[in-house]
C-alpha cells in the first residue's frame, strides 16, 4: 500500500478559523473534505503540504435547501446526498451520480468535485514514475510532456458537476480571511492546468447556489471508457430555452474535460439562439463546438478521438433536449 | 475400482467451496495479514531507467538511517535464477544493468514502512543510461544494443522453426489461400491481492517463507539455489492466494529478498507489493505479432497452415520459452490440419517481463486463427460455423505435430452455443450495428511435462485418518482461487462416502505436504485429482478389508456410503465410518495412504519443442458473442455470451460455471480494453487500476454456460480442465461479432472505441475498414526442422 506522508491535522470549529489557518500556513496547508481526490494525490506526492485542515466540525457546510428561487447546497454535502435529493435539478443529481463510482460518491463532496485537481497521465503517477519521466511542469519540473514546446500546463479539468453547474448559471460562495464573496461559478475557473482556480489559497468554498429555472432544459452527457469509476474524458452540459414557437432563445453549452477549465462553447450557443431548435441548428452547434475543443493526449483514449466525439456528444445532448 | 466408493454424490453436485466461509467473511489469512512478533518491513528500490548501466550504488546513508535493519544490493544475491532451466537470467536485485523501469535494484528492511521509504530515498544509485529497445521491430533490428550481453545485435531470446509434413505440397493442393496478420496487445493479470511475502528464521535455524504463490515447490527449489541452502533447511508455505491467473507462478525478487533479509536481520521480514509494483512484476500476456496463412479446398477443407509469431518478451526469459511454443502448438488440437508450419521468435525488450496468464500463450494464436477462419469463410462463401465443423479434429487421434487427442466434445460445444444463440438466424442478418460471432478453442489439462526434467510424479496426495474417523488430505496444490482445495476434498469424499466439508485439507506446505508442481497449466484437477483418487481408493481398500474380516463377508459386497460401510443387500449389518477406520487401525496400525500421478507415455513427439503442448487431455470450448456497436462513438457493448466447455466431467458444476464466467470477464477485458501499454522510454502508460481498464460489473453481459461432459478415460471421474480454456474463444468471438455488426476488421486487440471509429472512417472513405499490423519485422528464422506426421493423424501418409 502507498503511504500518506506525515501530516498535521487541524480541525477548526468555524469557517473563519479555517480561513485564518489557511492564510497563516499558505501553501503548507490544504483543505481536506471527502478526500477522494486529495488522499491519492498526497500519497503520490503530487503536492507537498504539512497540514490538512478538516471541515468536519464546522456547522452549516452540509445540506440542501431551497430559498429565494434557488437551491443552496453546502460545500461539504456528499455527492450521494445530491444523487438522492429531490430538491436539486434532476440533471445535477444525474451528474453527481456519474462521478467516479458509488463508493466515491458516498465519500466525495460537491465542494471537492468543483475543486478537483486537474489531471494528466504525466502527473497522476508515483514519484518513481515521475522520476523516470522527469517531472513535468505541474510537478515542479521544466517541461510539459504533453506539449513540450510551450511553457503551459494542459492538465484536464475533470469535474462532472462543474460543466453542469456552469450551464445552470450557478454561483459559489467563498469565505476567506478577507471576508465572504459570491461569484458566478464560471469565474472560479481558469484554463491553466496549474493555477486552475481563481480562488485565493485561503478561501474555502462554503456553498453552491443554483437558480431554479423551470423554463430551461438541461442535460449532461459524459464520455468515459466504463460505466463507472472513470473520470470524464469529455463532458457536455447543454441548457436550452425555447419560446412557444420552438425557437431557441437562450443556450449554454459547456464542455468538460477537454481543457483545464470547463469551456463555454459560445459559438455553438450562438448557432442555436434565434433559430428553430432542430436538426439544422443542432448540427451547426455541434460543428462549432468541435472547432473549439482542442483536447491533447493526456488522459484516456486518443486526443483525435476525443475531439471527434465533441460534435457527437453535443449533438446527442441537444437532440435529447429537442425530444423533450 | 472407483465403482467401489459409490459415495453419495459429492462428485457432480453444485456445492459451495469448502473454504468459502473465511473468504466471504474476510477471515481468510492472506500473506499480508500475517503478523509475526518483531516483524520488520522491507521495500524495494526500483529503477527509473528502462535500460542503464549501474555505475555505483551507495547505501551508506540508508544503512546509517535510524530504524534501518539492513540494506541489500544486487551483489548480495549474486546467483542467477529463472523459472525455466533454460532461462537462468535474473538476479533478485539488478547487478551491472537495469533492463526495465521498475526493476528492483536494492532493498531495505526497516522498523516500519515510513522508515523503509525514507531509507530507499537515501540510497544513491549512479546510472549510465543506455538506448532502450521497446518494440519487437527495434528488438529484431541488429543495430540496437543488446539487452543481455554487450554491444549491438538482434535481441532474440528464443526461436523455433518447425514443419510437420510437406507444407508446400499442402498449399499446392489448396483452391484458396488466406493470409492475414494480427497483433495481440499485452495485458496483465491484475489479481485483487498484490503479491506479499513473509520470511522468518525459526529458533531451530530453519527458514520459513510464507508467500502468495501458485508454485510453492518451484519457490522452494529456487530459494535453495539462490540462498545456497539445503532444501531441507527451508520451508515454503503458500498462503491463501487472492487471485493468481498465472501472475503468481513465477519466482519474484521480493520473495528472495524477504528470505535473504530474514536471515540477515534475524527477525521476520514482510514485503507487500503496491499495485504499481505488481504492474512491474507483471509476467503477464505477451504482446504477439502474428501471420497466419492457410490453404483451403473449395469445400473448405484445410490443406495446410503456416503460422508465424513474434513475441515481445520484456526484459527476462521467465516462462517465455514455453510461451513462444504455446502461441503455435495448439492450433492443431481443434482443427484437422494435415500440414503445418510454425515459426516463432521471442525477443527481449526493456519492459517488465512477460510470462503466463490464463491460457498461457494460446489466446494470442487462437485470436489470430479464429479471426482468420472467419475471413476465409467469407472468401469461400461458407458459413463460419460450417467451415469450422468441416475441419474439426477427431476424438482419440493424433495431430500432425504429434499431440495426442483423447476425449473431444468440440462438435457438441459448437452445436450447443450456436443453437442457444440462434447463430444461424442472426449471423449477417441482425440490424445495422448489431452482430454475432463464433469461435472455438482447446486447452491443456496440465502441461505434459514438469518445468525441470525428472521422472518423478507430477503430483502426490497423502491421506491420514484420525481415530475419530476424521480424514486429512495432504497436497502441495496451492489454491489460487480456482477451488483446488474443494476439488481434493470432493474427490476423496466421493470415494470414502463422506461429505467434502467433513474433510480437513492441508495444502501447499513443503514441510507437510507431498509434491504438487503448482497451480498452473490447469493441471491440478487432472493430476492432483488423480493422485487423490488413487490415495482414497487405497485407503478405502484397507478399510474394507478390515470390515470384511470383522463381519465375515467378502469385500466385494461392501460399499462406502453416507458415512458408513454398508453391506450390499443387508443394510442392518454395516458399520459406521469411524468404527470401520478403528477396525483398520486395530488390524494394521497407522491408517495412512498415498497416491500419485504421472503423465502417460506417448502423448508427445520427439522433436525439439515437442515438450510444450502435450497434455493428458484437452478441454474444448466454443463461444458465441452478440454485440451492439455504436457507430458514432465506436463503443462495443457485449449483449450476451454463450459458452460451452467440454471439461470431461464437472466435479462441482457451481465452481465450473464460476470458472467459465470469470474467464468470460477476463476475456472481455482483454478484447475490449485492457492493455499493458507503454509510453516513450519504457514508461508504463498507467500502472494503476484507474488507468488500466478492467470491465466493471456494468460491462459484464449475461453468460449462458453449458458444461459438456465427455467422460475422459484418464481424468479423475472423467474430469478435464476448466477455467483457462474458457477464455480462449471469447476474444475472437467478439472480434468476429464486431465485423458482423459493422463490416470492419479489427485485427488487433484491444478493440477500443477509437480503433473502431478509425476503421469506420476508413470504410466510409472507401477503404477496407481494417485496423491492424501492416508489416512484419525483418527477421530470418532458422531453417525449418521437418517432422513427419504420426500415424492416425490427419497428415499421415495414406
Amino acid at each position: 500500500m502507498m503511504r500518506l506522508p506525515k501530516l498535521a491535522v487541524s480541525s477548526p470549529e468555524s469557517i473563519e478559523e479555517a480561513a485564518g489557518l489557511l492564510a497563516e500556513l499558505g501553501d503548507r496547508a490544504v483543505v481536506l473534505s471527502g478526500g477522494t481526490d486529495l488522499i491519492p494525490n498526497l500519497k503520490r506526492h503530487q503536492l507537498t503540504v504539512d497540514t490538512v485542515v478538516l471541515l468536519g466540525r464546522i456547522d452549516d457546510l452540509e445540506g440542501i435547501r431551497v430559498e429565494d428561487d434557488a437551491v443552496h447546497i453546502g460545500a461539504r454535502t456528499t455527492l450521494r446526498a445530491i444523487v438522492d435529493s429531490e430538491l436539486v435539478p434532476p440533471v445535477v443529481a444525474r451528474a453527481a451520480g456519474e462521478v467516479a463510482s458509488p463508493t466515491i460518491q458516498n465519500q466525495g463532496t460537491i465542494g471537492g468535485n468543483l475543486c478537483v485537481d486537474t489531471r494528466c497521465f504525466w502527473l497522476n503517477v508515483t514519484d518513481l514514475w515521475r522520476q523516470a519521466a522527469e517531472p513535468c511542469l505541474k510537478a515542479d519540473g521544466d517541461t510539459c510532456w504533453v506539449a513540450p514546446a510551450k511553457q503551459h500546463c494542459w492538465a484536464v479539468s475533470s469535474s462532472d458537476l462543474a460543466p453542469v453547474l456552469v450551464a445552470l448559471d450557478s454561483s459559489v460562495t467563498l469565505v476567506g480571511s478577507g471576508g465572504t464573496r459570491t461569484m458566478p461559478l464560471a469565474d472560479l475557473y481558469v484554463d491553466d492546468g496549474i493555477a486552475y482556480l481563481t480562488k485565493s489559497p485561503d478561501e474555502i468554498i462554503t456553498a453552491v447556489t443554483i437558480p431554479i429555472d423551470r423554463g430551461l432544459d438541461v442535460t449532461y452527457h459524459k464520455l468515459r471508457r466504463r460505466g463507472s469509476v472513470d473520470f470524464p474524458i469529455l463532458g457536455v452540459a447543454a441548457a436550452v430555452r425555447r419560446d412557444d414557437a420552438g425557437v431557441c432563445t437562450e443556450a449554454r453549452i459547456v464542455l468538460g474535460a477537454v481543457a483545464s477549465a470547463p469551456l463555454r462553447a459560445v459559438e455553438a450557443e450562438a448557432a442555436l439562439v434565434g433559430e428553430p431548435f432542430g436538426a439544422a441548428s443542432i448540427a451547426a452547434a455541434a460543428e462549432a463546438a468541435r472547432k473549439l475543443a482542442r483536447p491533447l493526449y493526456n488522459t484516456d483514449l486518443t486526443s483525435r478521438y476525443r475531439k471527434r466525439m465533441v460534435p457527437v456528444f453535443v449533438r446527442r445532448a441537444l437532440e435529447e433536449l429537442a425530444a423533450r | 475400482m472407483s465403482g467401489r466408493g459409490r459415495g453419495h454424490g459429492a462428485v457432480g453436485r453444485a456445492a459451495g467451496r469448502v473454504d468459502s466461509l473465511g473468504q466471504v467473511t474476510g477471515r481468510t489469512i492472506y500473506a499480508d495479514d500475517l503478523m509475526l512478533p518483531r516483524t520488520v518491513t522491507a521495500k524495494l528500490l526500483r529503477s527509473p531507467h528502462a535500460h542503464a548501466r549501474i555505475v555505483k550504488v551507495d547505501t551508506t546513508a540508508a544503512a546509517a538511517h535510524p530504524g534501518v535493519h539492513a540494506v541489500l544490493v544486487g551483489t548480495d544475491l549474486p546467483i542467477k535464477y529463472g523459472i525455466l532451466p533454460v532461462s537462468q537470467d535474473e538476479n533478485a536485485l539488478a547487478i551491472e544493468k537495469v533492463r526495465y523501469v521498475g526493476e528492483p535494484v536494492a532493498a531495505v528492511a526497516a522498523a516500519d514502512p515510513e522508515t523503509a521509504d525514507e531509507a530507499l530515498a537515501l540510497i544513491e544509485v549512479e546510472y549510465e543510461a543506455l538506448p532502450d529497445v521497446t518494440s519487437i521491430e527495434e528488438a529484431l533490428d541488429p543495430s540496437h544494443p543488446l539487452i543481455h550481453g554487450e554491444g549491438t545485435g538482434a535481441n532474440v531470446d528464443r526461436e523455433t522453426s518447425l514443419e510437420f509434413g510437406d507444407v508446400k505440397e499442402g498449399f499446392a493442393q489448396a483452391d484458396h489461400i488466406q493470409e492475414d496478420t494480427y497483433f495481440f496487445q499485452g495485458n496483465t493479470h491484475a489479481a485483487l491481492e498484490p503479491h506479499a511475502t513473509v520470511a522468518s528464521m525459526g529458533d531451530d535455524g530453519r527458514l520459513t517463507v510464507w508467500s502468495s504463490t501458485q508454485v510453492p515447490h518451484y519457490l522452494h527449489r529456487i530459494l535453495a539455489k539462490v540462498l545456497e541452502l539445503p532444501a531441507g533447511q527451508i520451508r515454503v508455505i503458500a498462503t491463501a492466494v487472492g487471485g493468481g491467473f498465472g501472475g503468481k507462478t513465477d519466482i519474484f525478487s521480493h520473495e528472495i529478498v524477504a528470505a535473504r533479509l530474514a536471515r540477515t536481520v534475524g527477525r521476520p521480514v514482510k514485503i507487500t507489493l503496491t499495485r504499481e509494483d505488481v504492474f512491474y512484476a507483471h509476467r503477464g500476456r505477451h504482446p504477439v505479432l502474428m501471420k497466419v496463412r492457410t490453404g483451403f479446398t473449395t469445400e473448405g477443407r484445410i490443406t495446410a497452415m503456416s503460422f508465424r509469431s513474434y513475441l515481445d518478451g520484456g526484459a527476462y526469459g521467465s516462462y517465455g520459452a514455453a510461451s513462444l511454443l504455446y502461441t503455435g502448438q495448439l492450433q492443431t488440437t481443434t482443427y484437422s490440419i494435415p500440414r503445418y508450419q510454425f515459426q516463432g521468435v521471442r525477443v527481449f525488450t526493456n519492459k517488465p517481463p512477460c510470462g503466463p496468464k490464463r491460457g498461457h500463450g494460446t489466446p494470442q494464436g487462437r485470436f489470430a486463427i479464429e479471426a482468420h477462419l472467419d475471413r476465409a469463410a467469407e472468401a469461400l462463401g461458407i458459413d463460419p460455423v460450417a467451415l469450422r465443423r468441416r475441419n474439426l479434429v477427431e476424438p482419440f487421434s493424433h495431430t500432425v505435430n504429434h499431440l495426442r487427442i483423447t476425449s473431444c466434445g468440440l462438435a457438441e460445444c459448437l452445436d450447443r452455443v450456436t443453437e442457444a444463440s440462434s447463430f444461424d438466424d442472426k449471423h449477417t442478418s441482425l440490424p445495422a450495428g448489431r452482430g454475432i460471432g463464433v469461435a472455438v478453442g482447446a486447452y491443456l489439462s496440465g502441461a505434459g511435462f514438469p518445468i525441470y526434467f525428472n521422472d518423478m510424479p507430477q503430483s502426490e496426495v497423502m491421506l491420514k485418518v484420525d481415530r475419530g474417523g476424521g480424514v486429512t488430505v495432504f497436497s502441495m496444490a496451492a489454491d489460487c482461487g480456482q477451488g483446488s482445495t474443494t476439488m481434493l476434498a470432493t474427490v476423496v469424499a466421493e470415494v470414502l462416502g463422506l461429505e467434502p466439508g467433513d474433510l480437513s485439507v492441508v495444502t501447499a506446505d513443503t514441510d507437510l505436504t507431498p509434491i504438487d508442481l503448482g497451480s498452473y497449466s490447469s493441471r491440478v484437477t487432472f493430476m492432483a485429482g488423480n493422485a487423490a483418487l488413487e490415495a482414497a481408493q487405497r485407503l478405502l481398500e484397507e478399510v474394507l478389508e478390515a470390515v470384511a474380516a470383522e463381519l465375515g463377508v467378502d469385500t466385494d459386497l461392501l460399499s462406502a456410503e453416507d458415512g458408513s460401510i454398508i453391506v450390499d443387500d443387508n443394510p442392518d449389518k454395516g458399520v459406521t465410518w469411524t468404527e470401520a477406520v478403528q477396525l483398520a487401525m486395530a488390524q494394521s496400525g497407522a491408517l495412512v495412504t498415498s497416491g500419485s500421478y504421472k503423465t502417460p507415455e506417448g502423448i508427445s513427439g520427439r522433436y525439439r519443442g515437442a515438450g510444450v503442448g502435450p497434455t493428458p487431455a484437452y478441454s474444448y470450448t466454443a463461444c458465441v458473442a452478440e454485440v451492439t456497436c455504436d457507430p458514432d462513438t465506436g463503443f462495443v457493448t457485449v449483449d450476451q455470451v454463450w459458452l460451452a466447455h467440454d471439461i470431461g466431467k464437472a466435479l462441482n458444476p457451481l465452481l465450473a460455471e464460476g470458472q467459465i464466467e470469470g474467464s468470460v470477464h477476463m476475456a472481455l477485458g482483454e478484447v475490449l480494453m485492457e492493455e499493458q501499454a507503454f509510453l516513450r522510454n519504457g514508461l508504463h502508460r498507467g500502472p494503476s487500476l484507474l488507468d488500466y481498464k478492467i470491465p466493471t460489473i456494468l460491462e459484464m453481459p449475461p453468460v449462458e454456460s453449458f458444461i459438456i461432459e465427455t467422460d475422459d478415460p484418464e481424468g479423475p471421474f472423467g474430469a478435464k480442465e476448466v477455467g483457462q480454456g474458457a477464455l480462449l474463444p471469447v476474444i475472437p468471438a467478439v472480434v468476429n461479432a464486431v465485423h458482423d455488426a459493422l463490416g470492419i476488421r479489427i485485427d488487433e486487440t484491444p478493440v477500443r472505441p477509437d480503433t473502431v471509429v478509425t476503421a469506420l472512417a476508413d470504410l466510409a472513405k472507401g477503404g477496407s475498414g481494417r485496423v491492424g499490423p501492416t508489416s512484419l519485422p525483418d527477421h530470418e528464422f532458422p531453417p525449418l526442422y521437418r517432422v513427419e506426421p504420426p500415424a492416425n493423424s490427419p497428415g499421415a501418409a495414406s
